[in-house]
């Protein structure tokens, strides 16, 4: 192995978004057999490495894994030995040494996965994939949103543009705390690459400090935007990133960014509602607004395990192409 | 040799350069007609029968023998596709490019199936066919038809309905459409002939 990673959107490119997307779709067929499982990556090794709380993405790709028939190596950092004062770099060394292909690395601090990358280039070169750093970060969801909003497209329009432009024409709002969200910055990314327009709706206050350069516009007002965006894209506000006061209260937000079942009523009838999870409900998003035909939210759930499966066949499944 | 290899070939390794056509698109068509009637005698009927073309080359050469064989008997056989890029044992050894559909249009348990290839060589991709089928389900029989056998099998996979036997050295490659099979070399940028170790 050559040490292949996927570490963020930026260096994948519209092709390379589009390259992941296309691969999708065979797994998702493959996630419709009576056997969900194929046999290209049997014999390899992914450990999920995550520092850091997490459901949906560590289950999404440990299933990914099996159903390329890898071996899966589970890593939490509340049960090792971390925990009695062991360094990170060890802890890798240490991982790498039992026999690894693959890492998928989650970190509250941006820029680990890259860190570990370089650690494992002097032990053999397993690849990385980022699973979410700080606030950075977390391609795989940016490509599971994207393959959700083409292929729900797709299925809701017909004939639509595909590959590098598949979003092309879209009008996607990002609602809420944008400031601590690594899946805002790497959707903004992948979105815009596959040729959608974004705004970013938040207050002020839950703005990054700096937008120059972003392919963005922003609004404070959510009322003016739902009426003309295809995608309403709602994001948890993480409270165990506000290390100081950004927001009076969580019911001022609530009141004034809110996806309300009234405000849904703005949207568009095949406008689509989309969220990472967790799901705060009620908070950012009312409970009968996530379970309405718009929401999409449990098809991005079903569509990460394809798109993981995508992002580890590509990097561990071709191999070297000798020759080509 | 299908789209996905045309595919592979190009751009730096060369193109196919035929040298001889060895069926013109008559002898393709005549030899279509006669693996159906020979797929209909040997199960004698069409009961339970499915054609399974492989992708990306067998998949014209399976809906043409469906076509066929529905126009003899009478009953519309089903015919699907089946992508083996997952199976295959030569990761790493070359490109794999997972770009086709699998299409099973009804249950495999307990049906006749038969697998359609355009080209038969290493019996490689059979035996990945035969893996990626039995996760779909368990039919009663599978059996095998090509277009073209050429001979220097690495496995024990022997077809049951043959096109055309076609003796070739290893280096060689087989095009295969319904206008035809030409036999030709892969050629380098330069014109020289290169050799290719691979199964079509």
């Amino acid at each position: 192995m050559t040490g292949r990673h996927l570490l963020g959107i930026a260096e994948l490119g519209a092709e390379g978004i589009a390259e992941m997307l296309r691969l999708a779709d065979t797994f998702v067929e493959v996630g419709r057999r009576p056997i969900p499982r194929v046999p290209a990556l049997r014999g390899k090794t992914v450990v999920s490495a995550f520092f850091e709380d997490s459901t949906r993405t560590r289950l999404s790709f440990e299933t990914a894994a099996k159903r390329l028939s890898a071996d899966v190596m589970t890593f939490t950092s509340s049960s090792s030995s971390l925990n009695k004062g062991e360094s990170l770099r060890d802890t890798v060394r240490n991982i790498a040494a039992m026999g690894a292909d693959a890492f998928v690395v989650r970190h509250s601090c941006a820029g680990t996965p890259l860190q570990v990358a370089r650690w494992l280039a002097e032990e053999g070169g397993a690849s990385v994939v980022n699973a979410g750093d700080g606030a950075h970060e977390h391609p795989t969801q940016a490509l599971l949103d994207c393959y959700t909003v083409s292929r729900e497209r797709r299925a809701r329009f017909g004939a639509v543009p595909e590959g590098a432009r598949a979003l092309e024409g879209l009008h996607i709002a990002i609602v809420g705390d944008i400031r601590h969200s690594r899946v805002a910055r790497s959707d903004v990314l992948a979105f815009s690459a596959l040729g959608a327009t974004v705004t970013l709706v938040a207050p002020p206050t839950l703005l990054p400090p700096s937008l120059e350069g972003w392919p963005v516009a922003v609004s404070h007002d959510i009322e003016s935007v739902l009426p003309k965006c295809d995608v309403a894209y709602l994001l948890r506000l993480q409270n165990e990133r506000m290390s100081e006061q950004f927001l009076p209260s969580v019911h001022e937000y609530t009141a004034t960014y809110g996806l309300t079942a009234s405000r849904a009523r703005l949207l568009g009838p095949q406008a689509l509602v989309m969220h990472p999870g967790p799901v705060r409900r009620g908070v950012e998003l009312a409970a009968e607004v996530a379970d309405s035909p718009s929401s999409v939210i449990t098809t991005q759930v079903a569509n990460g395990v394809a798109v993981r499966m995508a992002v580890l066949f590509h990097l561990l499944g071709q191999g070297a192409q000798v020759g080509a | 040799m299908g789209e996905r290899e045309r595919a592979m070939v190009a751009p730096g390794r060369g193109a196919f350069q035929g040298r001889a056509v060895v069926m013109d698109a008559g002898d393709v068509q005549r030899a279509i007609w006669r693996i159906a009637h020979e797929v209909i005698e040997h199960n004698r009927g069409t009961a339970s029968l499915v054609l399974v073309g492989l992708q990306t080359g067998g998949v014209w050469f399976a809906e043409a023998l469906g076509a066929v064989i529905t126009s003899v008997s009478g009953a519309a056989v089903p015919v699907g596709s089946l992508d083996v890029a997952y199976y295959r044992d030569d990761f790493g050894l070359r490109p794999v490019v997972p770009a086709a559909a699998t299409e099973l249009p009804v249950p495999v348990d307990g049906a006749v199936v038969v697998l359609c290839d355009d080209v038969l060589f290493t019996g490689r991709t059979v035996r990945a066919a035969l893996n990626a089928l039995g996760d779909h389900g368990r039919p009663a029989c599978v059996q095998l038809a090509v277009m073209v056998d050429r001979g220097h099998r690495e496995l024990p996979v022997r077809p049951d309905f043959v096109g055309k036997n076609l003796p070739t050295r290893r280096t060689e490659m087989v095009d295969v459409t319904a206008g035809g099979v030409v036999l030709g070399d892969l050629a380098g940028p330069d014109g020289a002939p290169q050799g290719q170790e691979g199964d079509q």
